[in-house]
């Protein structure tokens, strides 16, 4: 009787009683952790901060890199880079583009200069050396990628075709 | 035929068609729907149930202690006194943690040294995460019964709430306030909406994790090089293309980027809190600059200038005023002839950065004692800066041995930046709580 009560009540609900349980507890929580946020804020830009950061992540951030990657297939594609060395050379411009890419958007303030007169006003300091530190680390980084394939090429050439 | 991912996405327009549709899950309904809405034009041949929860799997430790760190130091902030944390003390839980006395003086600036650079290297893994689930958030139809559209609305709750976490973390390490959000409060209680929908998230997901384990093996998929990866069969959760593209990258060599990633960021950050030789190679942190070889030059986090203090307010007419069940003034000639104490103790920035130096000074404990601090009195050290709030402290930390009334560091004066004519110093508290141009000691009954 009562195991019928609950398949019935799965089977409406579309999961397990513990399934609803679980996020009317979570929602509670997070209702009262928002309204900590919302009571003390300006509730109009909080607002802005967590849709606007959900919707350029997903609609703006994923499809420009989505975007660029293709971009960057099809004019790989186009240079026959790989039928001449037999290593296939995406992942080396990949990786260091990525990291480059995550480095100026984590210390995005940093590097642009942002926030500098409130950072000179704090530390006695200015931001000089953030942009020029953040192209060397970019050149390093293609550098290093592109030597690791230079000696993954010559370890395919070395290595009898079998 | 449009087939590739992410093409400009249209959402009022296909949702629209969706609905209107009477059988939404039939294949004709799917063909009515744009791209990215249909199934199909998700088709990087990577995503699938198994490297979403390889990269939830190892999400959950680093959360966990980032989590745990964090907590540690807004405990570390005494919350409980009104003023010493931007947040609380009402609607928060209670202090469940203090650094034992018995800890070494660099605890702190341990945990919140993890704190921040773990954060920042996890930033790679989340983005990668999140990456992997896209096809998730236009899926139709959106919701087939109440479950469904809880699942959904937590999801989308899950991932502004991972975003808004991260962001507010860096910008304070960054010290860049944007409008008139108050980062500590929406980072503090933040962290409460994330954790607990992060919590629910894996509670629901761990079926789905312990069948792509048993389906494909933990770690086997990482065995696969670029020729041997195949898309995984696709399933119910839609992750796995139903069309999949050719690879151009293994799934172990898509863990790569991101680990390389994430120890590229230590590296341009982990020197600022290690310190030492290393602050030279946090060449993208915040206080990662070498200051130079003087025992005055290791960071400051603001400076007399900014907190306006001159150096005429800290001349000769300077004096130490101390207010317990005796008043007295004191010079900073009469406090250099009280009995001196060296100890080595590291400021620990909440932004992540720390620095260890030799300090020179009083003890509070005799300090209290000379100025006849009730039983259980909190001590509130006021500062010559401008505006100042002023941070209570609690018997067990100014009676600590090792915190100081610090007048000399490195065997030097202190500067007038790092506090002249006297600075406190405690093990193991946040850095601002060592409170620097101290004017006054305060004893108050509790």
């Amino acid at each position: 009787m009562r195991r019928g009560l609950l398949l019935g009540f799965s089977r409406r609900y579309g999961a397990s009683p513990l399934h609803l349980l679980a996020h009317l507890v979570g929602f509670a929580i997070v209702a009262f952790a928002l309204d900590r946020i919302f009571s003390g804020g300006d509730v109009k830009e909080l607002l802005i901060w967590y849709l606007g950061f959900a919707i350029a992540h997903d609609l703006v951030f994923v499809p420009a890199y989505s975007g660029l990657d293709r971009l960057l297939r099809a004019t790989i594609a186009r240079v026959p880079l790989r039928a001449r060395t037999g290593v296939p050379v995406i992942n080396h411009v990949r990786a260091p583009a990525v990291i480059s890419a995550l480095l100026l958007i984590i210390y995005f303030p940093l590097i642009s200069r942002r926030n500098e007169g409130w950072y000179f006003s704090l530390s006695g300091h200015y931001l000089e050396h953030y942009a020029r530190n953040w192209l060397l680390i970019t050149a390093v980084l293609f550098l290093g990628s592109g030597l690791i394939y230079a000696a993954r090429v010559v370890r395919t050439r070395a290595r009898p075709v079998s | 035929m449009s087939v590739t991912e992410s093409s400009n996405p249209e959402p009022t327009a296909p949702r629209l068609t969706s609905r209107r549709s009477s059988d939404p899950s039939s294949h004709r309904s799917n063909r009515r729907l744009v791209a990215p809405f249909r199934p199909d034009c998700w088709r990087s041949p990577l995503r699938g149930p198994w490297l979403t929860s390889f990269l939830g799997t190892l999400l959950v430790p680093a959360i966990g202690v980032i989590a745990l760190t964090g907590f540690i130091d807004h405990w570390a902030h005494y919350p409980q006194f009104a003023g010493n944390d931007g947040v609380g003390p009402s609607g928060d839980i209670p202090v469940l943690f203090h650094f034992p006395a018995s800890w070494p003086s660099w605890s702190y600036a341990v945990t919140q040294g993890f704190h921040v650079v773990l954060g920042l290297m996890v930033v790679p893994l989340v983005l990668a995460k999140l990456w992997s689930v896209m096809p998730k958030l236009f899926q139709q139809p959106v919701a087939r019964n109440v479950a469904g559209a809880l699942d959904r609305i937590s999801l989308l709750a899950l991932v502004a709430s991972v975003l808004v976490e991260f962001a507010t973390g860096i910008l304070m390490m960054e010290e860049w306030s944007i409008g008139n959000i108050d980062l500590n409060v929406v980072h503090y209680y933040g962290a409460w909406v994330f954790g607990t929908l992060f919590v629910l998230h894996a509670c629901i997901k761990l079926p789905v994790v312990r069948r792509a384990y048993r389906d494909r093996g933990v770690l086997k998929p990482l065995r696969d090089d670029l020729a041997q990866t195949k898309a995984e069969p696709a399933d119910d959760g839609g992750l796995a293309p139903v069309n999949p593209a050719a690879p151009t990258i293994s799934r172990r060599g898509l863990l790569a980027m991101v680990g390389g990633a994430s120890l590229t960021i230590f590296a341009v950050q982990a020197g600022e809190s290690i310190g030492g030789p290393f602050r030279s190679l946090a060449l993208l942190a915040p206080r990662g600059r070498v200051y130079g070889t003087g025992p005055n030059d290791f960071p400051v986090t603001h400076t007399a200038a900014s907190a306006e203090v001159t150096s005429a307010m800290t001349g000769s007419d300077w004096h130490l005023t101390m207010v317990g069940e005796r008043t007295m003034s004191l010079s900073r000639q009469q406090l250099l002839e009280m009995t001196q104490s060296t100890r080595t103790l590291t400021i620990a920035c909440t932004d992540g950065w720390s620095t260890t130096q030799h300090w020179t000074g009083v003890p509070l404990g005799a300090l209290a004692r000379l100025a006849g601090a009730p039983e259980g009195a909190i001590l509130r050290a006021v500062s010559l800066e401008a505006g100042q709030t002023s941070q209570a402290f609690v018997p067990s930390l100014y009676n600590d041995p090792r915190s100081l009334l610090a007048l000399r560091v490195n065997g030097v004066d202190i500067s007038l930046d790092h506090g002249y004519p006297a600075r406190v110093i405690l093990p193991n508290v946040p850095g601002n709580f060592n409170t620097k141009w101290v004017s006054e000691l305060r004893f108050e009954a509790a």
